[in-house]
């Protein structure tokens, strides 16, 4: 059993809004990362979306840049029990990017630039619920912060958000990604508390 | 395609997490890299700690070597990123 | 394992620095250059952790001292920088770490580089040397950004000017010293050379400071002539903080 530090409270504030269970409000935007920042040319970005076997889809910058863009205000929650609420961003929905793809798999294994992976049901990609993202409160995201683009999955816990997004591979059984294979939980809902395997 | 905005630590840093697991000291372990083969002192590892687990990277090659996660009274060890590690066992973490 | 510690004295080595000296039941002892652990909670279970070098030398006592900075946004340093009082208790784990050591049993000459508070683990070494009667000589090249921000200056100086066998030089790399014969900046390669045992001597190196820091001071000390595997590093965050 820890001892109590006299006067010790970290970090956290109270609000009055609604948050997830767990979580405190921050007004900072925090970085956290598994690996070193990617810097990705843009003449030399790409996004794929493939099958396992062969790409479905590829886009450059300027072909991706072509899509229709959203402009769009949401609430982001970390696992780490951040949650910054209200942040706006612009990028293309997942809809626009899957429009026309045709496929029967059941789940979505996102890439980054690096060796970052995330897994979702496809349903969680669709019906207005995610977006490669490529600008954050007006300005072009920072890498950092996954720029040039990242997913951005916002009723999810924030690692399902693959920062520097390189490609979605659309696959038939499930397979975790970089944090799911070591603890972390297998779809994350903030509102249910699914932070790790078991919650 | 990586830069290094100095946003690491080094295996000293993994220390203190890794002596939960280990009775022996970890920083002056040698570890040699499964993706690279780079031999090197675990202290000289790039170390990400801000975030949902420790990462511990080969300093040569970037390749994940180590990742720790610690989910209420579980501790997750990977360490496939490592061939081996080498560990000095006649000095325990606490002996001069 | 967590032992508890007790604050039994505090001593202020700048307006933002602190040193604190505990007292640890059953301390094993230590080497110099480890580390301890600290782990806060507050009263609802929120627990914090940050590592910090340990300052003091080894000694058969259970006491031992950290110097902790206040970082501007920091979660943990702010309370033990200003919140915390004697017989206030904290969780320590530790001593930790065992290649960022130096024994008293090493008789080469050794090259201390300290980036601002890299100073804490290396000041260690310096003591540990003093307390152990050891000659083995000793250089320390100390960069910080102005000269209110050294922590140690009086032992500092006390050391170099009664053994010669301790080498001090200091570098400023915002705000130097009126009459400074180098204009503030961060180390390069002239100052290596001037300041650091020429690599024939076969010195082992210590780099201790923020990342960026430790990555220069290696690089130019490789650069010098040192053999990669006579520099021993312990890089703090980005900000100097260890978390």
């Amino acid at each position: 059993m820890s001892i109590i530090s006299r006067g010790f409270s970290g970090r956290r504030s109270g609000a009055d809004v609604k948050l997830p269970p767990g979580q405190y409000l921050t007004t900072d935007f925090p970085v956290l990362s598994a690996g070193p920042t990617p810097h990705v040319s843009l003449d030399r970005w790409e996004l794929t979306i493939d099958d396992g076997t062969k790409v479905l889809r590829r886009w450059d910058w300027k072909s991706f840049r072509d899509l229709p863009v959203e402009t769009f205000t949401v609430d982001l929650h970390c696992v780490t029990r951040w949650s910054k609420l209200g942040t706006r961003w612009e990028g293309v929905s997942l809809d626009t990017i899957l429009a026309d793809v045709e496929s029967d798999a059941s789940y979505a294994l996102a890439h980054s630039y690096g060796d970052y992976t995330t897994n979702l049901p496809l349903k969680d990609l669709m019906n207005r619920k995610a977006w490669i993202a490529f600008r954050f409160n007006g300005e072009d995201l920072a890498p950092e912060h996954g720029g040039p683009a990242r997913l951005l999955v916002p009723h999810l816990y924030l690692w399902k958000s693959a920062k520097w997004v390189r490609g979605i591979t659309l696959i038939h059984e499930d397979q975790p990604g970089f944090w799911e294979q070591l603890g972390y939980h297998n779809y994350g809902d903030p509102w249910r508390e699914q932070r790790h395997w078991g919650d | 395609m990586s830069s290094h905005p100095f946003d690491y630590l080094d295996g000293n840093a993994a220390g203190g997490e890794l002596s939960n697991i280990f009775a022996l000291d970890v920083t002056a372990a040698e570890g040699q890299c499964a993706h690279c083969g780079a031999t090197k002192p675990f202290a000289e590892a790039r170390v990400y700690v801000r975030g949902p687990g420790l990462v511990a990277r080969c300093a040569v090659c970037e390749h994940v070597l180590l990742r720790l996660v610690n989910v209420r009274q579980r501790l997750l060890l990977d360490v496939r990123g490592m061939t081996y590690l080498s560990l000095n066992a006649s000095q325990s973490q606490e002996s001069a | 394992m967590w032992r508890t510690a007790k604050v039994v004295s505090l001593r202020n080595e700048t307006t933002t620095a602190r040193t604190i000296t505990f007292e640890v039941p059953d301390w094993p002892g230590h080497l110099a250059g480890q580390h301890v652990d600290v782990r806060l909670t507050a009263a609802d279970g929120y627990t914090a952790v940050r590592s910090y070098s340990i300052a003091s030398a080894p000694s058969s006592d259970a006491h031992i001292e950290i110097t902790v900075e206040r970082l501007p946004n920091g979660e943990v340093s702010p309370y033990l920088t200003e919140e915390l009082v004697v017989d206030d208790r904290v969780e320590l784990r530790g001593p930790i770490g065992g290649w960022f050591v130096w024994r008293t049993q090493q008789a080469e000459p050794v090259q201390l580089i300290a980036g601002g508070s890299g100073i804490v683990p290396l000041m260690a070494m310096i003591r540990s040397r003093a307390s152990a009667g050891s000659n083995a000589p000793f250089r320390l090249l100390y960069s910080v950004s102005e000269p209110a921000a050294v922590f140690y200056r009086d032992e500092l100086r006390a050391v170099s000017d009664h053994d010669h066998s301790v080498g001090l030089t200091y570098t400023y790399t915002r705000v130097a010293p009126e009459d400074w014969p180098r204009v503030p900046g961060r180390i390069d390669p002239t100052l290596i050379a001037s300041a650091t045992w020429p690599s024939q001597h076969s010195a082992t190196c210590y780099v201790c400071g923020p990342t960026s820091f430790v990555e220069t001071a290696a690089r130019l000390l490789t650069g010098s002539g040192y053999s990669p595997d006579k520099i021993r590093t312990e890089r703090f965050g980005p900000t100097g903080d260890r978390q």
